[in-house]
């Protein structure tokens, strides 16, 4: 099976070259089949890597030991679920992915443009092919996922407990095929500009692969940013760590690039920028691609040093340069149709969302490599902490959530005073209502980027549901629809439009998550004892019993023992009552390993934090538990001496005794508490941008439509160019 | 106003916007910066008052869990040079003996006396560099 796997690799690496040389050739003579046999490679480059990720995942779940990468990331006794994802946590998995969906997405794109754009597709297939087949080579000459050992190991390392989260196992692909996803619109954009054809045909044939990339991006960080918070013990969900960073440069850069095309297709401007973006955007998703793995950067993600790094800089600083001098020789055909009007238009606040989008993602640049930064110049490495990031980045999140409010609305080229009453007197009045009502009512003033973000977000908020009321009430009026109705056909024949809206007003929730859980958190550390109490902001806490499981694995990740506490936690006013139970999975050290002997060593693995959140829309109140297990020392010492010599089921009872021990002695345990306020607005949020990037996404009768006639109209042109 | 010169306006307004901004980033990251460290660097030469990120392995034998946190010892990479920390607040879940650890402190008195949740525990190496030798191929 490796070698069928191996094969498919290969073959697909020598596909990938075939169509970059078919598409050149046919492009350079003009002669279509080589274009169209180009295509079909890239389809079949698809079917081998399926074929290949196939062989892998069954590899997997047959728990295959002679193939490296599953001794590396899985065993025979871990779980279903994290057997089928276990593959993308190793490297040559991770590569394995990334190039099956760059072939899965750019098959997608090339049948969808396979009657359109001539010119351009040949060029694009030509690029995508050269990105497949450099990870290809990875893959097949570096990082081959199809290793095997010649002598199988008995059993494998089993993946990583960390990870063992569902959100986790979900979030790499989405990264990935976020990743992935801008290379359509890059490789479009290499295509225009070869070609001179720089109009708006390369943005309307990739722009919606730039809306799937984006939003699958996006899907993938607050996946990141969810697990985060429910999985690792600090509580937080962003920490400006080097690799969350650099999945959310692409993203912003992306966002700048989904908003400046409407410029370039609206009045023929910014085209220089939007290929530069684009570029950008491309480039970003590959270094994104490449520090997670290249410990170049010190990081919690950094999984040891990478053979890739060379080969990997080197990919990247040819795209860079390459697309660089491409630009620049093609800047003629840049060239824009028309200047700014104004400075009060719908153009000239997306120009100004662009700036504030790039500043943020060069802030972040700035930071994230300062540590390289500072030892070029400095000679010492150096680096900056969370609180440099938010100095800057609060501000421009401020500035970010007010154009989220004007852009959708303002009139084009030339806002009038009658215009701008029209758009945004209402929702200025509401801003303003909702401050006066922060003011006098709640604490917020203790905050002012907090107070502001409030207010932002209820002018968002107040311009999106202003445009959803005047909309329904034209179609009642015009229709005599009823409300509901009017408003589902409202958005249904408008997708693009008020999927957009949404997506605003999604961000506009998440932000007020994110403002007033940061603003106005209570965190409390604490060391208790069972029946010992603790306050945390308006909660009573009270530590009832430890918890303590053997072989009862209720989280499903596989671990024999768990520790965990049970809580009673009641607020001052006493309407609120309810019992968290945080936990601490403990996974055994591999056999023999450990000073602690035959028994210590089910201690002394990996073990993993069990938080316990109760979820609300108005606060989150979260634990998390640290169980001091020195008093098993004893204990396991004496087990030790006494049972070593035992048989396996009775060294079970043995660990039963001990870790039953752990409940009866009643020891004392350390508590991290937080109380969250609106923390779940994050998450709501974010799942209101996918609704909305869905809503854009969803095909629309129109859209049909104009391929039926796009069709039509080609066929109409070829007949009369043959008359 | 001539249209010409309003756009030389606006480009010139937009340049010193985006200078002054780089210029605030560059020198708030250096004078916010915090100086990488290893355990050796630290002994010989700490400035009091100072603060470092410190980079090493965690010395095996050397951890005490405190009520509070963990004391343990950080050696460098390669080497035997050791400091103690002093460290208070969450210990990060891969947190063990012989791993790589990044902390943030100032020295007293020849101990690194960490910052609150500053401790960060590079990925356990078992899940990702099993490669000496026994790989055919």
């Amino acid at each position: 099976m490796a070698a069928v796997g191996s094969a498919c690799l290969f073959v697909g690496l020598l596909t990938a070259l075939y169509a970059v040389g078919a598409a050149l050739y046919g492009a350079r003579t003009g002669r279509r089949r080589w274009v169209d046999s180009s295509r079909f490679a890239m389809y079949a480059l698809a079917g081998l890597l399926v074929t290949a990720f196939g062989l892998l995942e069954v590899a997997y779940l047959t728990s295959d030991l002679s193939l490296r990468i599953v001794v590396q990331s899985s065993s025979t006794d871990t779980p279903t679920f994290y057997k089928v994802t276990g593959m993308w946590s190793t490297q040559e998995g991770s590569l394995l992915l990334w190039v099956l969906l760059l072939s899965i997405f750019s098959a997608a794109v090339l049948r969808a443009t396979r009657r359109t754009m001539r010119e351009i597709v040949p060029y694009a297939t030509a690029v995508l092919g050269t990105i497949a087949a450099f990870f290809l080579a990875l893959s097949v000459f570096a990082e081959s996922p199809f290793t095997t050992f010649a002598v199988p190991p008995a059993e494998g390392n089993g993946l990583n407990p960390l990870l063992r989260h569902p959100a986790m196992m979900i979030h790499p692909p989405m990264l990935y095929s976020g990743y992935v996803g801008f290379s359509i619109p890059f490789a479009f954009a290499v295509g225009a500009l070869v070609t001179r054809r720089t109009g708006a045909d390369w943005i309307r044939a990739t722009r919606r692969f730039a809306l799937i990339a984006w939003t699958f991006l996006g899907f993938g960080i607050m996946l990141g940013a969810l697990w985060s918070y429910s999985e690792l013990g600090w509580g937080g969900y962003w920490a400006w760590d080097p690799v969350e960073n650099a999945s959310l440069m692409p993203w912003l850069t992306g966002t700048a690039f989904l908003h400046s095309v409407m410029v370039q297709e609206k009045r023929g401007m910014l085209k220089v920028w939007n290929v530069s973006l684009i570029v950008t955007t491309f480039v970003l998703a590959l270094l994104g691609t490449f520090l997670v793995r290249s410990g170049i950067l010190s990081s919690i993600h950094a999984f040891g040093a990478s053979t890739l790094g060379p080969p990997f800089l080197a990919f990247i600083a040819a795209v860079l340069v390459g697309s660089l001098v491409l630009v620049l020789v093609r800047l003629p055909a840049l060239r824009t149709e028309s200047r700014l009007d104004s400075l009060v238009s719908r153009e000239s606040i997306f120009v100004l969302n662009n700036l504030v989008l790039v500043s943020v993602c060069f802030v972040i640049f700035w930071g994230t490599f300062f540590p390289l930064i500072s030892e070029a110049i400095t000679g010492t490495e150096s680096s900056v902490g969370p609180p440099w990031f938010n100095q800057y980045v609060t501000p421009l999140a401020l500035v970010l959530v007010l154009l989220a409010g004007i852009g959708p609305v303002i009139a084009w080229r030339r806002a009038t005073p009658a215009n701008l009453r029209r758009a945004f007197l209402a929702p200025v009045a509401i801003a303003a209502a909702t401050l006066v009502a922060l003011l006098a009512l709640t604490p917020a003033a203790e905050s002012v980027p907090s107070l502001i973000m409030f207010t932002l977000v209820g002018f968002v908020l107040a311009v999106v549901g202003q445009e959803l009321w005047r909309g329904v009430g034209a179609r009642r009026a015009m229709a005599g629809e009823s409300p509901p109705v009017a408003l589902v056909r409202l958005v249904a024949r408008n997708r693009h439009r008020y999927g957009g809206y949404v997506v605003h007003a999604g961000i506009a929730l998440l932000f007020l998550g994110v403002a007033a859980s940061s603003a106005f958190v209570d965190q409390r550390d604490v060391r208790l004892r069972p029946g010992q109490t603790t306050e945390v902001g308006d909660y009573v806490v009270t530590y009832r019993e430890p918890t303590a499981r053997f072989l009862d694995d209720r989280s499903g990740t596989g671990a024999p023992i768990t520790f965990g506490a049970v809580l009673d936690v009641r607020n001052l006013n006493g309407d609120e009552r309810f019992t968290l139970n945080p936990s601490r999975n403990y996974y055994a050290a591999s056999e023999g390993g450990g000073p602690m002997g035959t028994f210590g060593r089910f201690f002394q693995g990996e073990s993993t934090t069990e938080v316990a959140v109760r979820w609300g829309m108005r606060r989150d109140f979260w634990m998390a538990v640290q169980p001091d297990l020195r008093a098993l020392i004893g204990p396991i010492k004496e087990a030790n001496r006494r049972f070593a010599g035992l048989p396996g089921e009775a060294q079970a009872l043995v660990l039963a005794a001990i870790v039953e021990r752990y409940r009866r002695d009643t020891p004392s345990a350390t508590f991290r508490t937080l109380v969250s306020p609106m923390i779940a607005w994050i998450w709501i949020g974010g799942g209101v941008v996918l609704l909305g990037a869905l809503l854009a996404l969803w095909p629309t009768a129109g859209a049909r439509e104009r391929r039926v006639t796009s069709l039509y109209a080609a066929r109409l042109g070829r007949e009369l160019s043959r008359a | 106003m001539d249209p010409r010169r309003k756009r030389k306006i606006r480009a010139v307004v937009l340049l010193t916007v985006a200078l002054l901004l780089a210029g605030a980033l560059v020198y708030t990251s250096f004078s916010a910066a915090t100086e990488a460290a290893t355990p050796s660097q630290l002994v010989a030469a700490a400035e009091a008052g100072r603060s470092y990120k410190l980079t090493g392995k965690v010395v095996d034998g050397s951890v005490e869990r405190r009520d509070d946190g963990v004391r343990f010892a950080v050696r460098d990479r390669t080497g035997q040079t050791a400091i103690p920390v002093d460290y208070s607040g969450v210990v990060p879940d891969p947190f063990r003996e012989g791993r790589e650890v990044i902390v943030e402190g100032r020295v007293r008195g020849g101990t690194l006396m960490a910052d609150r949740d500053s401790l960060v525990t590079k990925c356990p190496s078992k899940f990702s560099e099993q490669k000496k030798g026994s790989g055919t191929s």
